[in-house]
């Protein structure tokens, strides 16, 4: 690598233009291959419940198992999601400030999707 | 002072190249992957109808059933088993495989094969379309 054009303290960092380490791409690999029988699972859930009727539905939510391996998939699909549209608006969003408050909002939408999400399932696994 | 970042080489734009599957399917992945984000809001509301009252359960599964619905599901299903596929694929070029020219142009169309297939299958098995769902 030519050091001439980079300070020292750019190159005792380690992170290009991006100004992004391995951890972005890291992560996306690691939520794929979760992604991967949470998916499977998923779909196999979703053909059970097509067209049933509401207590069908609650009475399967009411598995533990069911509601546990529900709340993974929305967790790890709305933290894939969430790194996705981050690298969408890296590339396509040129403006600063807007690239950066897409970035919140989709952050902010994430946990609060998430949130009601699991607390939805884990109230109807375990409570009343 | 900003002038000078204007005369940097760019590198070519997308008009440039001939169209071909391998780049229609890499532009399908981020679309699939975006409209999955925003179905993430379909799902969770769908979530929350079932657990909070009947009437909203009522009212979600109408909107399911319906032609707009019946729509949206579908375009759900086609991008979740899409994304998934060619997120397969990605996985195998991550290890190193698979990144032959030739290689590429075959597993895009096997990517295509297994998506239309799979879709139609998980759409039949969930009972959609004729009629409308529940």
């Amino acid at each position: 690598m030519n050091h001439r054009y980079r300070n020292p303290l750019s190159v005792a960092r380690g992170l290009g233009s991006s100004k992004d380490g391995l951890g972005h791409w890291w992560k996306q690999r690691l939520t794929s291959v979760a992604l991967v029988p949470l998916v499977l699972w998923f779909v196999v859930s979703m053909i059970a419940l097509a067209g049933q009727d509401r207590a069908h539905v609650l009475n399967w939510l009411h598995s533990p198992l069911h509601a546990v391996v529900f709340s993974l998939f929305l967790i790890v699909s709305l933290y894939h999601a969430n790194l996705g549209l981050r690298k969408i608006y890296e590339d396509y969003v040129q403006v600063r400030w807007l690239q950066l408050s897409s970035r919140i909002a989709t952050d902010f939408a994430a946990v609060l999707l998430g949130f009601a999400g699991v607390f939805a399932l884990l109230r109807q696994a375990f409570g009343g | 002072m900003p002038m000078t970042t204007n005369e940097r080489p760019l590198s070519p734009h997308l008009s440039i190249y001939k169209v071909e599957l391998p780049m229609l399917l890499s532009g399908l992945h981020r679309i699939t992957g975006i409209a999955l984000s925003i179905g993430s809001l379909l799902l969770v509301a769908w979530l929350e109808s079932a657990v909070y009252s009947a009437e909203a359960f009522a009212t979600m599964s109408r909107f399911l059933g319906s032609v707009i619905g019946q729509l949206v599901l579908f375009g759900w299903t086609f991008s979740l088993i899409y994304h998934s596929v060619s997120g397969v694929r990605h996985l195998l070029w991550d290890t190193g495989s698979l990144l032959e020219v030739k290689q590429i142009h075959s597993s895009s169309k096997v990517v295509v094969a297994v998506t239309i297939v799979l879709t139609v299958l998980v759409w039949i098995l969930a009972g959609g379309f004729p009629g409308g769902a529940s």
